[in-house]
């Protein structure tokens, strides 16, 4: 068999905005059937080179091509006529965020009929039949009712899929997938990935961006790793998972915290002097037994929470969940999206008032009492969120931000509290500069450190954290979470750590509450839970982890071997 | 499996160029005042304006009382610049010593405008759900009527005056900007920034003082530029109505007022004070469109 012709072909591939180059240099091939993976954390410029594939790098932006063949085409110097016919119809683009993708006021239908329509195939009533096909294809229940629905009615899945299904429409040799899976949960990623390893399968050729090394792990044939506009290493899957050269992509395998132990570190170390590894504020040893009777810093027992909504019962957000969180310890809370994790934290901040059991604090009653009587107890109790702009004063500087958590909000001026604000911006890691600087134009990660100063300066024995590393590259999420691993040991502190990343969770965690739809489903010692679930929801949460080497290729096609399409499948050598 | 080797440019062959949307930027100083333009004018009407009516002898050194019959209705030329009204008066005169009044009136309107509304957007965002409900009701009411015939019926109440201008224009104004008070609070109220203030243990005065007032003002500077104009606009129809400054007074809506019984025999009379009203409220329409822009992070 002769070498096929391949779908995409780069060489020395250069886009830079208003002068300021952000892809230099970049050559990739991809084959039919192929899938190259491009791994890069935030700037490495690896979205831009998926965008100028398709003639949208956008305003300001000048591409240079040694060559560019887009599906047999050469893409230098395309009008924006000639791109148009080219998209869609030879390449189909997915986006991270389906929600934005798609049209809220348009059927999803409607919008896979687009790509149809605009490309000319077919009569109406075979566009429909052929909307019917590809949304099946794409395994969505019910097609025929999905394309009557809206994307707000959909799930976010569900909306990737429809997103899919609008790329595929017109059977495009090259997919080009830009964080397809990121903003999703764990199962459901999972299930997308295998979509797309199954249009792979088919035939199609794959250009597949993430930040996340696992992520992609699973699909990839190669992998290509970005850095500063630059790929700093190319190879198979195999050897760039199993034998990295590069000591980027080794610092990006290490970031994946999947199958590490608790408390090895996930970034290299940086600088500033680490605390030495006697654990002066840990009671107990991290595996070992809790000594004798430890009263539990935060518990709950019995936490109830519904939401009314109009012409139903109301949504039962929460019913009956119970922990203990004890001193020093990590207590992990996993969960899909909607499992309740959320407004569990929320009763444990006393934000929310839980309808019926109770919270209490160093054994007193916290929830269920007025604020004002929680208020001076405030300082015990810190918090950490997902997206921490958002829970910054956007008039404040950092520095401003801190003084007001120091003086109990007394002073917004920094010069009053400057020893104090540098030591904070130092036990996180932040340059003592960075006072002045003003939250919005530090980095995510530089965001969610400050958030955890300003969570330090009470001086909190416990912290909850919600999804903290959920919005960050895996890189900065190992680096944050180092970080809390880090305070935990020097200070003492107990977390409550929410994600709905069950890899960080059982990096990070002692013990595990495992939530679904409510309810506690599973809970324990961390290890105990993950390595001999009991309840089904676990196995799942664990069977759809992305996972690292050892690379299991053969579980793939045994997952694929059951698929239609898997028979007619041209294997690649 | 194929691994591409290093594609390497091959040293002949040109690179190719492909712009997307080729727009790039032009550092050229005309350019950039080619942008900026509606701003810079606006910046300028204003500015002239300001000067009018801190300094009003320094642009118009003609007194605008001063009368002289036998120059009535003079057309706008050499003598008189912007031509003379019945009593032979100056108009530019009359225009430029008008703007201290028509300007003041304006600014002070917004002020009582924005005042009320910021108590009243305070209460119903942050005093609970009955206030809530009870403010919202008194707005609807103030919504229901026309604005003109608020500040008729208050000037009914209350008699002609400056001052009762300013209250009546300002109570007509305050509906609209206590709303979008209200609903700026009520979204900072439920924001993650609170959240995190609340955490950390702070009083429910304490965050509306420190955190959600003083970001709910910032975008009310947009709004008052853009109120300005709006409520010079106001002021001038109830001086045009005769419920404003009375007659002798160089007042732009009063002089509109006193130049429309004369409309076809002396259009600049009515036409000069007129420009005035549009330039500055067009002016301060400008500015705050730029000023709303420059604050969307």
């Amino acid at each position: 068999m002769s070498a096929p012709e391949p779908v995409l072909r780069v060489a020395n591939l250069n886009v830079s905005f208003s002068g300021t180059p952000v892809v230099r240099g970049v050559s990739f091939t991809v084959n039919p059937g192929e899938c190259l993976a491009v791994v890069g954390e935030s700037g490495s410029g690896k979205s831009v080179t998926a965008r100028s594939l398709l003639g949208l790098a956008g305003p300001g932006s000048l591409v240079r091509a040694g060559t560019l063949d887009v599906a047999g085409h050469d893409a230098r110097n395309l009008s924006q006529r000639r791109w148009r016919a080219l998209r869609g119809k030879q390449v189909g683009f997915i986006l991270q965020d389906a929600l934005t993708s798609l049209d809220p006021l348009r059927t999803v239908g409607k919008e896979i009929d687009d790509a149809l329509r605009v490309h000319s195939k077919g009569t109406g009533a075979e566009r429909a039949a052929r909307v019917i096909e590809l949304l099946h294809a794409v395994g969505l229940d019910d097609p025929v009712r999905r394309a009557s629905q809206r994307s707000g009615e959909l799930s976010g899945g569900m909306r990737q899929r429809a997103l899919i299904a609008s790329a595929i429409a017109l059977n495009p040799a090259l997919i080009i997938a830009d964080e397809p899976t990121t903003a999703l949960d764990a199962t459901i990623a999972a299930s997308v990935m295998n979509l797309l390893g199954r249009l792979r399968q088919a035939g199609s050729g794959m250009l597949l961006i993430s930040h996340d090394l696992a992520a992609v792990a699973r699909v990839a044939d190669s992998i290509a790793v970005m850095q500063s506009g630059h790929i700093v290493e190319h190879g198979p899957r195999e050897q760039v998972l199993n034998d990295p050269q590069h000591p980027y992509t080794r610092a990006l395998l290490a970031a994946v915290p999947a199958g590490k132990p608790r408390f090895t570190r996930l970034s290299p170390a940086r600088d500033a002097p680490t605390p030495s590894n006697s654990q002066p504020g840990r009671p107990a040893a991290p595996n070992g037994q809790p000594a004798a009777v430890v009263q539990p810093l935060l518990s709950a027992r019995g936490l109830a929470k519904t939401f009314p909504l109009a012409k139903t019962a109301g949504f039962r957000a929460v019913g009956n969940v119970g922990f203990d969180l004890l001193p020093g310890r990590t207590l992990g809370v996993v969960g899909e999206s909607g499992s309740g994790k959320t407004t569990t934290a929320r009763m444990a901040l006393g934000l929310l008032t839980p309808d019926t059991g109770t919270v209490k604090l160093f054994g007193e009653q916290w929830s269920s009492i007025p604020e004002s009587a929680r208020r001076t107890r405030r300082s015990s109790l810190g918090a950490i969120y997902q997206d921490p702009l958002s829970s910054f004063d956007p008039r404040l500087s950092a520095g401003a931000m801190l003084a007001d958590a120091l003086s109990l909000g007394a002073t917004r001026n920094p010069r009053a509290h400057a020893a104090e604000i540098t030591d904070l911006l130092q036990m996180v890691g932040l340059d003592v500069e960075m006072a002045a600087r003003h939250p919005a134009t530090l980095s995510g990660g530089q965001r969610q450190r400050l958030a955890i100063a300003r969570a330090l300066a009470p001086k909190p024995r416990v912290l909850i954290c919600d999804e903290p590393v959920s919005a960050l590259d895996v890189s900065i999420q190992a680096q944050v979470l180092d970080l809390l691993d880090e305070l935990q040991r020097r200070l003492g502190l107990s977390y409550l750590f929410i994600s709905h990343d069950l890899s960080v969770v059982r990096h990070m965690s002692d013990e595990v509450l495992v939530m679904r739809a409510g309810e506690v489903v599973e809970s324990g010692a961390t290890e105990a839970v993950f390595t001999n679930p009991v309840h089904e929801y676990t196995r799942t949460l664990l069977a759809a982890a992305p996972v690292l080497p050892p690379v299991r290729r053969v579980s793939l096609d045994a997952m694929l071997a059951g698929h239609p399409e898997a028979g007619k499948i041209e294997r690649q050598p | 499996m194929s691994i591409p080797g290093p594609i390497l440019p091959t040293a002949g062959s040109p690179l190719a160029v492909q712009k997307p949307h080729a727009r790039r930027r032009d550092p050229s100083v005309a350019r950039w005042l080619a942008a900026r333009l509606p701003l810079i004018v606006s910046a300028v009407v204003l500015l002239f304006f300001a000067l009018a009516a801190i300094a009003p002898f320094l642009l118009a050194p003609v007194d605008p009382l001063a009368i002289n019959p036998a120059q009535a209705f003079s057309a706008p030329g050499a003598g008189h610049l912007l031509g003379t009204d019945e009593s032979g008066r100056d108009i530019y005169s009359r225009i430029i010593h008008g703007a201290r009044p028509s300007l003041l009136i304006g600014a002070a309107a917004t002020a009582v405008g924005l005042g009320l509304a910021l108590v009243l957007g305070t209460i119903a965002g942050f005093g609970g759900r009955w206030l809530d409900f009870g403010v919202g009701r008194v707005l609807e009411v103030l919504f229901a009527l026309p604005g003109l015939l608020l500040a008729l019926v208050f000037i009914a109440l209350a008699g002609p005056g400056v001052s009762t201008t300013v209250i009546a224009v300002g109570l007509t104004t305050a509906p609209g900007y206590a709303r979008m008070i209200r609903a700026q609070i009520i979204a900072l109220r439920t924001s993650p920034m609170v959240e995190a203030a609340t955490v950390l243990g702070r009083s429910r005065t304490r965050i509306l003082t420190i955190h959600i007032l003083p970001n709910a003002l910032a975008p009310l500077a947009v709004l008052a530029t853009l109120g300005l104009g709006q409520a010079i606009l106001w002021a001038a129809s109830l001086s045009f109505l005769g419920l404003g400054a009375p007659p002798p007074a160089p007042e732009w809506g009063t002089m509109l007022s006193s130049g429309r019984t004369y409309l076809s025999l002396a259009w600049w009379m009515t036409f000069f004070p007129g420009l005035a009203i549009v330039l500055v409220a067009a002016a301060a329409t400008v500015l705050s469109r730029s000023l709303k822009s420059a604050d969307g992070r």
